[in-house]
């Protein structure tokens, strides 16, 4: 081929130069790796969870410990629960009352807040406030136990730490998230009727009588123990993050910030699967 | 493994009649990241002596006691404690090993949301539960009062010095009175009056209780005190095994160094 004729050949298939190469190759394994650390992480998740499992399921039971952690997760969340139900109860109302009035249908209003707080408010409001509260909470004390060799000397001392720390606490949270969600179905409900009756006044009793008209246990029950599930995820996201951490303070900062922020996103997730569920299973 | 009628010669010891070991370490590996920490570690220890392992810092000392209680798995090699290989146990049988030793944290590993008391009680709490409350109280108030501790009792872990942290951990790697007892640097960080507090308390408790022992140190003065037997590490590998004189007549030039700098 002449000279001419090759530069003819390569201006028509120009190869990319060695940096390019390089950038989407390093891009590549960047990418390949984040997938594969993903992976891993619910890997290691699902071993956890059996461990735990395995350890919940089988004797001796750490009944003390988990009432010290039921009181620990629901006593002591039930006063911010209870606000936040409150103010999900007020804003509801306000925004149902300006937008049912726009429809003439001011009527439907009790039954509105009633359906809203405790098919979807209430249960999400809850599991939100506990993942920040307790899933903050136990991935800190975790991570910080971590991090001093407290969780080693609990090992080194013949006693299961999947058992001890990290069963009661899940099973705590499971327990405490449909109750919980009960105190901020009911402070909504009352905090929302409180707002309305500001306005037109509306007896509790009718209030009570009308939204709950022609309402079923279907209607009410599978919305509040989906946060069964809610519980689960915040206890077992937070407990793994936090007996796994590595690196001093900045660790357990990280496992702290972590533990509330994968919770609340696969809580979230898991409300959109559970409601569909719900709907397909209890129609 | 050696019986009790063997007799084992080790290199540059003296021929000395075999102890059936209650704790041995099998051609041990373990490497972090591409870091090899111990490179094919082999130990014995059995019931009433006491080994020290010695070495400069990070050469796989308290790694080491780490693999014997089964915190960390090795990478190759294995751990039999009482004859069983911990490798094949599951977390619950490795806990009933577990109740046979006691484990000395380097900073004592308090829990630090509990007292002083309630640190000593929590093995007893989990373990013995055939024990009554008093019973426990009454174990915990005897150990504590043999480590000097017996006025502390209601005191958080913050409240007491690094010393008496040292001793409260002391006792409570005791309280299941164990027949292998590992301690992590025992006077680490302590002033030279703690440090011989602890050797002393140590050989007391030894001497009593007649435990198998393994003491990470690089305290050649401590390990002299409390020791039968001395081993030092070097990059993963045992340099020298034998008694304090083994290593004061060896010519190898890491021992030379090691006990000239001590």
């Amino acid at each position: 081929m002449s000279g001419r004729e090759s530069t003819e050949v390569a201006s028509m298939n120009p190869a990319l130069p060695d940096r390019e190469i390089t950038h989407i190759s390093s891009a590549l394994n960047s990418a390949t790796a984040m997938i594969t650390e993903q992976l891993e992480w619910f890997g290691n998740l699902g071993i956890f969870f059996w461990r735990v499992l395995l350890a919940a399921v089988t004797p001796p039971y750490e009944w003390r410990e988990l009432v010290r952690q039921l009181d620990e997760i629901g006593s002591k969340s039930l006063p911010l629960v209870a606000l936040a139900g409150a103010a999900a109860g007020v804003v509801i109302s306000l925004e149902a009352r300006y937008s049912l009035s726009r429809f003439g249908a001011k009527s439907m209003f009790p039954a509105t807040l009633v359906y809203s707080v405790i098919e979807v408010m209430g249960p999400i409001i809850t599991g939100l406030v506990v993942s920040g509260r307790v899933g903050a909470g136990i991935g800190a004390e975790l991570a910080s136990m971590k991090v001093t060799e407290q969780i080693d000397a609990i090992e080194a001392s013949a006693i299961n730490p999947y058992r001890f720390l990290a069963a009661t606490r899940i099973l705590a949270c499971i327990l405490v998230l449909p109750l919980l969600t009960l105190a901020a179905d009911a402070c909504g409900l009352v905090s929302g009727w409180f707002a309305q009756s500001l306005v037109e006044p509306l007896s509790f009793h009718q209030f009570i009588e009308k939204g709950f008209k022609g309402a079923t246990f279907n209607a009410f029950l599978p919305p509040t123990f989906k946060t069964i599930v809610y519980g689960l995820i915040i206890g077992l996201v937070a407990c793994f993050q936090g007996m796994r951490t590595r690196g001093g303070a900045e660790g357990v900062g990280r496992a702290a910030t972590s533990s509330v922020v994968l919770a609340s996103l696969f809580l979230i997730l898991a409300d959109v699967v559970l409601v569909k569920f719900i709907l397909v299973v209890f129609p | 493994m050696a019986t009790t009628h063997d007799i084992v010669i080790k290199p540059g010891g003296k021929k000395q009649d075999a102890i059936l070991p209650v704790v041995s370490a099998n051609a041990l590996y373990k490497s972090f990241g591409g870091n090899r920490v111990l490179n094919g570690i082999s130990l014995a220890v059995g019931s009433g002596e006491t080994l020290a392992v010695l070495g400069r810092s990070g050469t796989g000392k308290s790694v080491l006691l780490r693999l014997i209680i089964g915190l960390d798995q090795p990478d190759a090699g294995y751990v039999c404690i009482c004859g069983q290989d911990i490798a094949t146990l599951t977390i619950d049988q490795l806990g009933e090993v577990r109740k046979k030793m006691g484990f000395l944290f380097q900073h004592a590993a308090l829990y630090d949301s509990l007292t002083v008391a309630q640190n000593v009680a929590f093995p007893l709490q989990h373990n013995r539960r055939d024990m009554s409350r008093s019973e426990q109280c009454d174990r915990v108030a005897q150990l504590l009062a043999e480590v000097g501790m017996e006025g502390d009792l209601d005191k958080m872990p913050s409240d007491i010095s690094g010393g008496m942290q040292k001793r409260v951990g002391l006792a409570r790697a005791l309280a299941l009175e164990p027949e292998i007892l590992l301690l992590d640097e025992p006077t680490a960080g302590l002033d030279p009056i703690s440090s011989g507090e602890i050797d002393d308390l140590i050989l007391k408790l030894q001497r009593e209780r007649k435990m198998a022992s393994i003491v990470v140190t690089h305290d050649l003065h401590s390990a002299k005190v409390i020791a039968n037997r001395l081993a030092l590490l070097d990059q993963g590998n045992v340099v020298i095994e034998g008694n304090f004189e083994d290593l004061e007549q060896s010519e190898i030039p890491l021992v030379r160094e090691f006990l000239k700098q001590s």
